[in-house]
């Protein structure tokens, strides 16, 4: 048939988990920037992307090497924190203290925190998180699982 | 474990997803990712759906053709890189105001006419010839094109224009005096006729 959907129904149904995702793996500002960047090399890709595929595990998985490159680009050129400006940092939710939790979160380790990000964020199967990660799939549960245990012992709030 | 999950799925806020979305059809447009950008406006006939390629305006849609669908099709025939955008669409839009607020005769706009073909776009051609509050018989525009026999090609040419209102098929009645189909509706096409016949 060769119909494929509006890219805007794309962005309209994983939009906001493609966000959440980002904002787990990186600072809020940067969230934003691997956003944009995933969006903008998902909608260059799109009219290629086979109709059967999976667009939420592909814009992850585009979310994924985004939010590396990003990390990589900040470990080489660290930004000094004192001359951030001050601004509402928009993270978590209203009416919600979360933040000590999104902070807890991206302490864990690298792949921890991704795994955490795949799995319980954009819900994916542990078969595409390993898929996204490299590696087996039972290493990727064991990541998801060891991220979430250490979350328990360093974040105190929510409950 | 289900406090986290609870919390790792509530949704970002709506203002964040904004101001990302206007980022992104930005990005897209500067890098020629924008194949197909629209924007819905309201007006009397309804609300209406306006989608416009680099080259032009490329299809105005009206409520009952269910801009969902519209989309759709655009996306299956132009591209599938269709994002809501409305800034390309802003000179339509102001266009389209002053149409109906009955101070503009005459459409100035980059029109794209690339998903009508054959004798539907030589026809679709020749409408905007028949002036502001004027209106012609399908057997008189078979006439202007030069195919005196095709009065019924003419109708259908008229019922599949996708630029309705800007490329006045409304101005095309059957001879015996009612307004006849129409894209938008019979409804429709008399709101055109009477709000060019007032001005």
């Amino acid at each position: 048939m060769g119909t494929k959907h509006p890219f805007e129904k794309v962005v309209e149904e994983h939009g906001g988990t493609v966000l959440r995702v980002c904002r787990v793996l990186l600072a809020n500002h940067d969230a934003d920037d691997a956003w944009s960047e995933t969006f903008l090399a998902a909608i260059r890709a799109y009219p290629g992307l086979p109709e059967t595929a999976n667009v939420e595990a592909w814009l992850v998985t585009i979310a994924h090497r985004k939010a590396i490159d990003v990390l990589r680009a900040r470990r080489r050129h660290p930004v000094p924190v004192g001359e951030v400006p001050e601004q509402p940092t928009g993270l978590g939710v209203p009416g919600t203290d979360d933040s000590g939790l999104w902070q807890a979160v991206r302490q864990l380790p690298d792949k921890q925190r991704q795994a955490v990000a795949y799995h319980y964020v954009a819900d994916l199967p542990y078969a595409e998180v390993a898929q996204i990660l490299g590696g087996t799939t039972e290493a990727a549960r064991r990541a998801a699982a060891d991220g979430i245990r250490n979350l328990r012992t360093s974040y105190q709030g929510g409950a | 474990m289900n406090d986290h999950d609870d919390l790792f799925t509530t949704p970002a806020e709506p203002d964040a997803l904004a101001r990302l979305h206007r980022r992104l059809e930005q990005a897209a447009e500067q890098e020629g990712l924008l194949d197909v950008a629209y924007r819905a406006v309201d007006s009397p006939v309804g609300p209406l759906l306006l989608a416009a390629t680099p080259r032009g305006i490329v299809r105005l849609a009206y409520d009952i053709e269910d801009h969902d669908r519209v989309l759709e099709s655009l996306a299956g025939r132009l591209s599938p890189r269709v994002l809501r955008a409305p800034s390309r669409l802003d000179a339509a839009a102001r266009e389209l105001e002053e149409y109906f607020g009955g101070q503009r005769r005459v459409f100035d706009l980059p029109l794209d006419l690339s998903l009508s073909r054959g004798f539907r776009l030589l026809v679709q051609q020749h409408l905007p010839s028949i002036g502001y509050g004027q209106t012609r018989s399908y057997r008189q525009v078979a006439e202007l094109v030069g195919r005196p026999a095709a009065v019924r090609a003419v109708g259908t040419a008229c019922a599949t224009n996708p630029l309705p209102v800007i490329v006045p098929c409304h101005r095309v009645l059957p001879s015996d005096g009612t307004p006849g189909r129409y894209v938008g509706g019979p409804a429709a096409k008399q709101t055109l006729l009477n709000l060019e016949a007032a001005a």
